[in-house]
């Protein structure tokens, strides 16, 4: 289980979140003016990498809000998370 | 069968007094040059390379894998064989598969131990009732055998199942395919292995692709490898967790999330599991091996990882549901468990044809449940290379349906969540 550092409540147990998917994704700006391939790379297509990754958590059993982390997706270490609107750290 | 055994009761009575046993592939070199280059030599690597070489008559070709054949999700599975999918166009390819199932030790002289012993999935609750019964009704207008059993029907057919008013997770009845039931993994990789091998395919294990070569025009001439380059015009990639790696190398980005799966076994005790129970509702499934052995399945980790383990309260949580259900098996110890990666699909239903990438080709997003499509899936992934079109079960399974919208919803639809 994972020891996830929420940004507004600190270190807690995997099992008072939810994931979120892939972070960054970012819904067209205008939805009407979108091909069909972009919609399928915004709805389905996700980086899925082998290495450092940014995903978003929510803490569903906690505050109850949403914050991005990033991760390795090998060792599963949590290199560090970060709030929604902020960039994502080198 | 050329540089192996055939295998018959003769044989194996001769072997039996003495002698070594031969290799039953070879191990060649890698050369410059293939018609067709499979990535993974998992059961569906080596059942397309099996299946180009014996129906298409395409014999120069290389199954490449970063470790040992069978080593990845074809050796971490529970064996779980059945085809009462909801929707048409998968209960296609898993029945296409499942007939495959009942002749593959024939056609492969390998015994896989098939072994249709049935397979139950337990409802819950009054919304699994009505899941499970449109799926009988919708298999029974498929033609694939599929039938509701009442609790005490369930009770009968497998005696350790708990029915009683206290159970904390109650059973309102059962879905039994009959024809469904378990096969050994590794005797599928290694028969597929066998018989590929003496039809002229070379696996070289140990042979890690690293990249994806591209000409002018685009198409694929080659790939990079841990041991030199090799060319070819065709590339069928069979990855399962590592697709979208290995689709990144061609700049192809995949509708995939890879997740940790677990398993695990119990110590060897005498038979007590007459067939495969799975419950969806409170993610369990679990079988006795022909050693004795509990298989026990559990769900995915939530969170996408490459790590091949996975998080141990989703074993407890699993162990839990099995320990309500079989009041006689918590005394039982665990042996081993294990992760494998599976690769999700937004739809949880494969991936098998063409890409934008000319001469590249991708057989992926079997999820949890791919080992039952084994033989099925190579066979129409190996029609679909050969003839660079898809084969016409394979062909609503296409990557293009994430852009047209035509999804194989199997992730609302299916027996077990995925």
């Amino acid at each position: 289980m994972l020891l996830i550092p929420c940004p507004w409540c600190g270190p807690r147990p995997e099992n008072e979140f939810r994931h979120g998917g892939e972070a960054h994704v970012i819904r067209p700006a205008d939805p009407g003016s979108v091909t069909d391939t972009e919609w399928a790379d915004f709805l389905y297509h996700r980086t899925n990498p082998k290495g450092v990754h940014a995903e978003r958590w929510r803490h569903s059993h906690g505050c109850g809000r949403f914050f991005n982390c990033v991760r390795d997706t090998v060792t599963d270490r949590i290199v560090s998370t970060y709030k929604p609107g902020e960039s994502r750290p080198e | 069968m050329a540089g192996s055994t055939q295998f018959s009761a003769w044989s194996l009575l001769r072997r039996a007094f003495g002698g070594s046993w031969p290799e039953q592939w070879r191990s060649p070199e890698p050369r410059d040059a293939y018609d067709v280059v499979i990535v993974g030599a998992g059961g569906h690597g080596l059942a397309t390379a099996y299946y180009l070489a014996s129906e298409h008559g395409i014999r120069d070709i290389a199954v490449l894998d970063k470790g040992w054949l069978g080593g990845g999700n074809t050796g971490r599975n529970t064996t779980i064989i059945r085809s009462n999918y909801l929707w048409d166009e998968s209960a296609a390819i898993y029945e296409h598969a499942l007939k495959l199932w009942e002749g593959l030790s024939q056609a492969l002289n390998y015994n896989v131990m098939y072994s249709p012993r049935g397979v139950m999935m337990l409802a819950h609750n009054h919304h699994d009732v009505q899941v499970f019964r449109r799926h009988v009704h919708a298999n029974r207008l498929q033609g694939i055998d599929n039938e509701w059993l009442t609790p005490e029907q369930a009770k009968a057919f497998c005696p350790p199942l708990d029915i009683g008013g206290t159970v904390r997770y109650p059973v309102l009845g059962a879905a039994l395919q009959r024809r469904g039931g378990v096969a050994r993994h590794d005797a599928v990789a290694w028969g597929y292995a066998r018989a590929a091998s003496a039809l002229g395919v070379d696996i070289i294990q140990n042979c890690a692709v690293t990249g994806i070569d591209r000409g002018a025009d685009g198409a694929v001439t080659g790939v990079a490898t841990t041991r030199g380059s090799i060319r070819t015009r065709k590339i069928g990639v069979v990855a399962a967790g590592h697709t979208s790696v290995l689709m990144a190398m061609a700049g192809v980005r995949m509708p995939l999330e890879s997740f940790p799966l677990q398993a695990l076994v119990s110590e060897p005790v005498k038979p007590v599991m007459p067939c495969v129970v799975m419950s969806n509702t409170i993610h369990a499934y679990i079988s006795q091996s022909d050693k004795g052995e509990l298989v026990i399945g559990a769900g995915t980790d939530v969170y996408t990882s490459y790590s091949q383990a996975g998080g141990p309260h989703i074993a407890s949580h699993t162990l839990e549901a099995i320990c309500e259900l079989f009041p006689t098996f918590p005394r039982l110890r665990m042996l081993r468990n294990w992760g494998g990666i599976v690769d999700c699909t937004p739809d949880r239903s494969p991936i098998i044809g063409l890409t934008p990438v000319a001469g590249l080709f991708v057989n992926c997003g079997w999820g949890t449940g791919g080992f039952k499509a084994t033989p099925g899936s190579g066979h129409v992934f190996a029609a679909t290379i050969a003839r660079g079109e898809p084969h016409k079960i394979a062909a609503p399974f296409s990557l293009d349906r994430f852009r047209t919208g035509r999804l194989i919803d199997e992730a609302a639809a299916a027996a077990v969540s995925h």
